[in-house]
């Protein structure tokens, strides 16, 4: 087995952004938030993702704004870097190195060029400990700087960055860990600390859980595991300090926040509730409840117009006044029953998600695109009530089909089981319920699939029980569902169950034991079997290698059958979780458990040989994974990473990190792509926009053409123009002297067309073109090439400068044009 | 250890009053409290709050307020009279009628010059305070309305007044009214209630802060009559406020019970101007705080709940010390129950009865920790009414039984009792010497009875079938006047040892009826003592927990006393927080000291709440005990109480 470098394993699409405190620009526009390794820019209005910075390369672990520059953010990762963004344009400006891993980023206004970051220590002891770095960042105009400026400000802190914070434009710096406080002053580089009892009598609990300080006055709020709120005050004294004690939260208070004027205190926790203290009078409080889960951050922006709260189903909510205005949903990963599926149709990914639904997420778009109420019955919040639960599902290989397994297991009652089969509708673009079957077996589903094969008239779905019987079902289009069959064999378990690729074979693993059914006849055509120990996991092969059946056991076997021959083809030792099939390909990979590094084998079934393996995918168990078709083909040449063309794996992990894997070459590309979206997004929508998306246009549809020989002059200016909308705003010398370069360029491509010389109603048809062309850019790549060929044609023709006054006229004529048609457009 | 058998005994239904009134004196370290029942209680702060002195209560006596003048104690009550105490015979002195109704409140100017009291009529009223009395000087303004609080301004040249809806600022020296603030009424259906201002307090800086029923704290300017900030602190009544002596904290009390502190302090570090802040909250009460006080290091609150809590400010003491653990004194500190050890009776002090009861019996031998069966229950043999308006200010019931004797601020009364039946018959002969006592004991062989009186002296009168008989009276060196609160005869009656509130333990030959020695003065108030029956050597220990005894043959300190002193005591005794207020020994080990205090009982050898415990002839032990949870269970229900969620 070798191991391929240029392979590695990232998190992409559905991780977490509720992994730290987002932040919301200074307008409001925008909010930032750190999601596993990249920076997401939602707008706040659209709930959009505007851009994703990507660069890091590990976990992002902080995002802040600025504070002398409020276009620009840091972001620090587990990497040990910080990057500068550009986060409106979405460029990476600067990459500080720090050369250890960074838990925690913290900036105020009152420390110019200086960074806070939270690192680990380096403690002879097994436990780590952190400590408060200041980090000085070099000026230099270089794109990589090292850092090597690091000074020590407060040892011993929590990790969290909830618990470190700035107080009074960044005075001083509180930090609180355990079941300390610590204040310092940068001043008078004065540290005081305070100490709380562990426990009080009254059964208190008073483990510090994070901090706020206000902005204008000398007072630090902090929350505690028992749900209390301390404000102190007076805290430049080591004894005369003094709190007051605010106390709403029945459970631990998990952030807080004060509003940029200081008057009022925000506050959340389990209970998800975001409680609003008025600063002045702590006994009046506002609640917003309902927030569906516990709050984990919040964040007010800092004209205090928008607040938001993160959740801990990965939900960001952004509150404007005491009314939710938008929701970021990400991808629900916390409690995951059935396996990773996706929909045939709209390549979702299909989980559990909220409590009785499924989720449908789209990995491409990184968007949740909707969810479905499986179980449709009110879901009661409070522990230890059993409830409905979704745990199996299944699609049919066009999506035309799902069925779902829902059960309810009560203390004394018996089982409560569903079987819903839901038909898509194409009126609603979604799935409706057609059949429901109460207790479809006596007790539990341990597996379910649907007959794969597209020929087939009817769609059929196997379910196999824990009562010793697999059923056939028929399903029509009607609202019917038949039972075709039931199989038993030997009054075994039934386990496992796998169509073949052409749907004539169903194989059933019952214990030890592989029946092999024909669904036309329903006759058991043979019986494999693999002595002693019980097989886990079924897979058929596929395409060149669908004579095979692929199966792992107990006892750490991983066995291939020939089924012409009904014989075992090899086996090998290996102990195996997981089997998935790549629906696209003939690979099949295998995920290994209970040694510690985890291996990936992708295996063609037709030879014992593995084509790929990765050690070390990431600690403990991988029990749900999936292949998901790519939307185009990648075309990658190396023998090492061509698994990957079709398909993309993506795997749960044990703290339900999603993650894939990916080849560097990809990920060149994608980020090759994303900046090319970035210059395209930095134009805003104005009537220059509008004369200039036309170049543009032009330009990339001449590129497109491949007719380089024919490849005309560009217009004088537009070389400046590229390179004003190249450059970022911040490097850019000033308007005034732009200006009369940027309108230069202007005149003359303004000038070229009017050259045409004649009258509107030309020019309103090649507008005409322009729009048709703008709105079917992929499909008609050749129509703005010609407009733009017929202009240049025009171009040699040009007159010399004559008659400035009509030019001018026509300018302005085309210039009312084109606004017009923006506003029309719009 | 001794093997014992106890008798515990719950049958003490001994319901303790409310507190009313409370004022710190700090040239003193003071605490003098009022309760309900007219009671006052002197606790001595610099002494570890022991409970100095008590003054016994007055039918017709309600205290309102208190006030230090100096070292001089007065009271108003609602009965409309102003009294000043005499703490050295532990009676009032004199009362003064103020001639405006109801007195609500009373103040001093802090050159101790002036009283101002408050009347039902709305006016403020000015005694001039002279040596031996005080004497009326002239009314401020009149206003319509109850004068409810008054509070002086340090200067001594303005007074406000917190009234009905108002506060109203007096010029002390023309008598007018300068100032008229108007106090919010509550919202909502209370609207249309009259607001209280229950408390007011004049900062030098001119800042006025005033507390009100509509559970506000306000505070105002009182230079120009404006409301600065309001503090709405409960839904009920804001009762209490008391401003610490530097004026950089203020706590105030509200009828659920809780006690919020303000402190004056800038907004930021480096910013000069200050402004009150509420910060921290006490909930040590189940009931109204009626009673204040804001000492240097520490928060004192009374209420309905009948409990006294210091609570120390941490950031003004040294932490995990002796003076930063919170203290609450249920109890008196000192005992009101008597047993006599041979006829196996108990007698129970109330204010207004005094109760005896014989102990149960039980036969048959339980196991070490079990519980024996009860042959015969106890029984309630006589309920004595005490007579007149004055409360029962001690009592004692000799050791065979056969006597009983009480008395109050005015009276002293003996009863005989007829040995073991129920018939009680009254002493009507008795020496004129025998004058109201402070502290009562008799004899081992019941033959004696010691009565102190006055001026730390102490009156013998023999006793037999027939008479009682004056014998003489033991007087201290001169000079002495603080009354005895301590009396412990030997068993062989051969020695009578006193102890005053000055600290002073003398023992009398009571052969000669003539001082033997004095022991050596130690800082601190003996809180109990009793003599060793066969070796002589006398035990005392302190309110500061420490314990000495003294050989009274050789009228020193003996080896083991010098012993304990060199070697010191644990810190966890140290520590307690209630006073030792009793101490006997094992008959069966005479190396065995037995003491108790409220909480706990402890036997040194030389090496539970209770109220007594006496050991009786056979070697049994009665203990008496009184769970808080009784005591609250007969207070009325709170206003409020704190439930989860709520």
């Amino acid at each position: 087995m070798v191991e391929h470098g240029d392979i590695r394993v990232v998190r992409r699409g559905g991780s977490k952004i509720n992994f730290r405190q987002p932040v919301i620009t200074n307008d409001s526009r925008l909010l930032l938030c750190a999601s596993g390794h990249s920076v997401k820019v939602f707008s706040t209005s659209t709930e959009e993702c505007v851009h994703e910075l990507r660069g890091h390369t590990d976990l992002v672990t902080g995002v802040v704004v600025k504070p002398s520059n409020h276009l620009q953010a840091y972001s620090c990762s587990l990497d040990g870097t910080i990057r500068l963004w550009d986060f409106t344009d979405g460029i990476l400006i600067k990459t500080y190195d720090i050369g250890y891993s960074i838990y925690s980023i913290h900036t105020s206004a009152f420390h110019k060029g200086v960074v806070f970051t939270v690192t680990s220590t380096i403690s002879d002891k097994k436990s780590e400990s952190f400590q408060l770095v200041a980090v000085h960042l070099p000026q230099s105009g270089d794109q990589l700087v090292k850092a090597p400026e690091l000074s020590a400000v407060i040892s011993d802190v929590s990790s969290n960055p909830g618990a470190i914070v700035f107080g009074r434009g960044g005075e001083y710096i509180a930090s609180a860990n355990g079941l300390h406080l610590e204040v310092f002053f940068f001043k008078k580089q004065k540290t005081y600390r305070f100490f709380l009892k562990k426990d009080t009598k009254t059964g208190g609990k008073n483990t510090f859980m994070c901090v706020a300080a206000h902005p204008k006055d000398d007072c630090i709020a902090t929350g505690h595991e028992d749900g209390k709120i301390r404000l102190w005050r007076n805290f430049n004294h080591q004894k005369e300090y003094t709190y007051s004690t605010l106390h709403w939260h029945s459970n631990a208070v998990s952030s807080m926040c004060f509003t940029p004027e200081g008057t009022n205190l925000l506050s959340g926790g389990v209970e998800s509730v975001l409680v609003q203290w008025r600063y002045n009078d702590v006994s009046q409080r506002d609640f917003l409840p309902r927030l569906g889960a516990a709050i984990t951050h919040i964040a007010v922006s800092p004209d205090g117009a928008l607040s938001c709260t993160s959740h801990s189903d990965n939900k960001i909510t952004i509150i404007q006044g005491i009314k939710v205005s938008a929701v970021l949903q990400g991808l629900v990963t916390g409690d995951v029953e059935t396996d990773l599926m996706v929909d045939p149709r709209s390549k979702a990914l299909v989980l559990n998600g909220k409590p009785g639904h499924l989720q449908f997420y789209s990995l491409k778009r990184d968007k949740l695109l909707y969810n479905l109420d499986i179980v449709q019955q009110e879901y009661i919040h409070e522990l230890g009530l059993q409830q409905f639960k979704v745990v199996k599902v299944a699609f049919d290989a066009s999506g035309n089909w799902m069925a779902t397994v829902e059960e309810r297991k009560q203390k004394d009652a018996e089982q409560e089981l569903n079987l819903k089969l839901w038909a898509f509708d194409e009126q609603t673009q979604s799935f409706v319920l057609n059949t429901t079957v109460a207790d479809p077996h006596e007790s539990r589903i341990t597996a379910m699939c649907f007959c794969q094969a597209a020929a087939s008239q009817t769609t059929m779905l196997i379910s196999a029980s824990e009562d010793g019987h697999f059923k056939a079902w028929q399903l029509h289009d009607g609202p019917s569902c038949l039972c075709d069959f039931v199989g038993a064999y030997r009054g075994l378990v039934p386990h496992c169950c796998c169509f073949s690729a052409d749907g004539s074979l169903l194989a059933v693993s019952f214990q030890e034991v592989v029946t092999v059914w024909s669904p036309a006849s329903w006759e058991l055509l043979a019986t494999l079997s693999q002595p002693p120990k019980a097989i886990r996991n079924l897979c058929f092969g596929r395409l060149s290698c669908s004579k095979y059946l692929l199966g792992t056991t107990d006892d750490h076997l991983l066995c291939c059958w020939n089924l012409l021959t009904c014989s075992l083809e090899w086996s090998t030792s290996m102990d195996i979780s997981l089997l998935l099939g790549d629906p696209l390909t003939e690979n099949i990979a295998a995920f290994c458990c209970h040694i510690m590094p985890v291996y990936l084998i992708s295996i063609g079934p037709s030879e014992p040989r593995p084509v790929f393996s990765l050690k070390a995918v990431c600690s403990g168990k991988v029990t749900h994974a999936v292949f998901a078709p790519r939307e185009e083909m990648l075309e990658s040449c190396e023998e090492s990473s061509q698994w990957l063309n079709h398909s993309q794996l993506y795997f749960l992990t044990q703290c339900m990190d999603l993650m894939t894997f990916t080849t560097k070459a990809e990920e060149e590309k994608l980020m090759a792509s994303s900046k090319q979206l970035l210059i395209d997004d930095s134009v805003a929508m104005t009537p220059f926009y509008l004369l200039l998306g036309k170049h543009r246009k032009g330009e990339s549809g001449a590129a497109a053409s491949g007719e380089s020989a024919g490849r005309p002059p560009l217009p004088q200016g537009s070389g400046a123009v590229k390179e004003l909308l190249r450059t970022p705003a911040h490097v850019l010398p000033s308007t005034s002297f732009l200006c009369s370069m940027f309108v230069k360029s202007l005149l003359v491509s303004v000038g070229d067309a009017s050259e045409e010389s004649k009258p509107a109603e030309e020019e309103m048809e090649s507008e005409k073109e322009e729009e048709d062309s703008e709105g079917d850019m992929e499909s008609s790549a050749s129509r703005p090439e010609r407009g733009s060929l017929a202009r240049r044609s025009a171009e040699p023709a040009a007159p010399p400068l004559t008659k400035a006054q009509l030019r001018e006229l026509r300018r302005v004529k085309k210039l009312d044009h084109s606004w017009l048609t923006g506003l029309l457009r719009s | 250890m001794g093997e014992f058998k106890v008798h515990r005994v719950r049958f003490f239904d001994y319901m303790p009053s409310a507190i009313r009134a409370m004022v710190f004196s700090t040239r003193t370290e003071r605490l003098a409290l009022a309760r309900a029942d007219g009671a006052l209680e002197i606790f001595n702060f610099s002494d570890n709050y022991f409970q100095e002195k008590v003054l016994p209560g007055h039918d017709g006596r309600a205290v309102e307020a208190l006030c230090w003048v100096g070292p001089r104690l007065f009271s108003a009550g609602l009965n409309g009279e102003i009294t000043e105490y005499d703490l050295e015979n532990l009676r009032p002195r004199y009362t003064v009628e103020a001639y405006g109704g109801p007195i609500w409140t009373i103040s001093v100017n802090s050159q101790g010059t002036l009283l101002a009291v408050g009347c039902e009529d709305g006016t403020v009223k000015m005694f001039e305070v002279l040596k031996e009395r005080i004497q009326f000087q002239r009314n401020l303004d009149r206003q319509k309305g109850r004068i409810i609080s008054l509070s002086w301004h340090p200067s001594g040249t303005l007074i406000a007044a917190g009234m009905m809806d108002m506060i109203r600022i007096f010029d002390a020296e023309t008598g007018r009214a300068t100032h008229r603030l108007l106090v919010d009424r509550g919202a909502g259906a209370s609207k249309s209630k009259e607001v209280v201002v229950w408390s007011i307090a004049f900062l030098s800086d001119h800042t006025i802060i005033s507390s009100d029923s509509a559970g506000k704290v306000q505070i105002w300017d009182g230079l120009n009559g404006t409301l600065i900030r309001t503090h709405l602190i409960t839904k009920w009544d804001v009762l209490a406020l008391s401003v610490s002596q530097d004026e950089s904290s203020l706590v105030a009390g509200t009828s659920e019970g809780t006690v919020v502190q303000f402190q004056f302090i800038s907004s930021t570090v480096d910013r000069l101007d200050k402004d009150w802040v509420r910060t921290r909250t006490f909930k040590n009460h189940s009931h109204d705080v009626r009673a204040l006080a804001h000492t240097e290091t520490a928060v004192v609150s009374g209420g309905m709940d009948t409990q006294l809590v210091v609570r120390p400010l941490l950031d003004k003491v040294e932490k995990n010390t002796r003076e930063s653990a919170m203290r609450k004194v249920s109890f008196p500190h000192r005992s009101l129950v008597c047993c006599a050890k041979k006829a196996g009776l108990l007698l129970f002090q109330f204010p207004d009865h005094l109760e005896l009861w014989r102990l149960g019996e039980s036969d048959g031998y339980g196991k070490l920790g079990g519980s024996l069966p009860v042959k015969r229950g106890p029984e309630k043999l006589i309920q004595l009414k005490r007579k007149g308006e004055d409360h029962i200010c001690c009592s004692a019931l000799s050791p065979c039984g056969g006597w009983l004797a009480y008395s109050t601020v005015t009276s002293f009364r003996l009863y005989r009792l007829q040995n073991g039946s129920i018939s009680i018959c009254k002493v009507s002969k008795l020496p004129k010497d025998l004058l109201p006592a402070h502290q009562l004991c008799f004899s081992t062989n019941s033959s004696k009875l010691f009565a102190s009186s006055s001026n730390s002296s102490v009156v013998v009168v023999a006793l037999n079938e027939l008479e009682c008989k004056y014998l003489g009276t033991l007087k201290a060196k001169y000079g002495c006047r603080q009354p005895v609160h301590q009396l412990s005869a030997s068993d062989n009656g051969k020695w009578l040892a006193t102890a005053n509130t000055d600290c002073e333990v003398h023992v009398y030959n009571l052969d000669k009826l003539k001082l033997h020695c004095t022991v050596p003065v130690y800082g601190s108030c003996p809180t109990a003592m009793a003599i060793h029956p066969t070796t002589s050597n006398l035990v005392v220990v302190h309110a500061d927990q420490q314990i000495f005894e003294y050989s009274l043959v050789k009228k020193e300190y003996t080896e083991w006393s010098r012993r304990l002193q060199k070697q010191g005591l644990h810190s966890m005794w140290l520590e307690r927080d209630t006073p030792i207020t009793h101490v006997t020994f094992n008959p069966k080990n005479p190396a065995h000291i037995i003491v108790h205090d409220m909480f706990m009982f402890c036997i040194i050898d030389k090496s539970l709440h209770l109220l007594c415990v006496s050991l009786l002839e056979d070697h049994s032990l009665v203990v008496v005990e009184r769970p808080l949870l009784d005591i609250v269970s007969q207070l009325p229900a709170p206003v409020r109480q704190k439930k989860f969620a709520t």
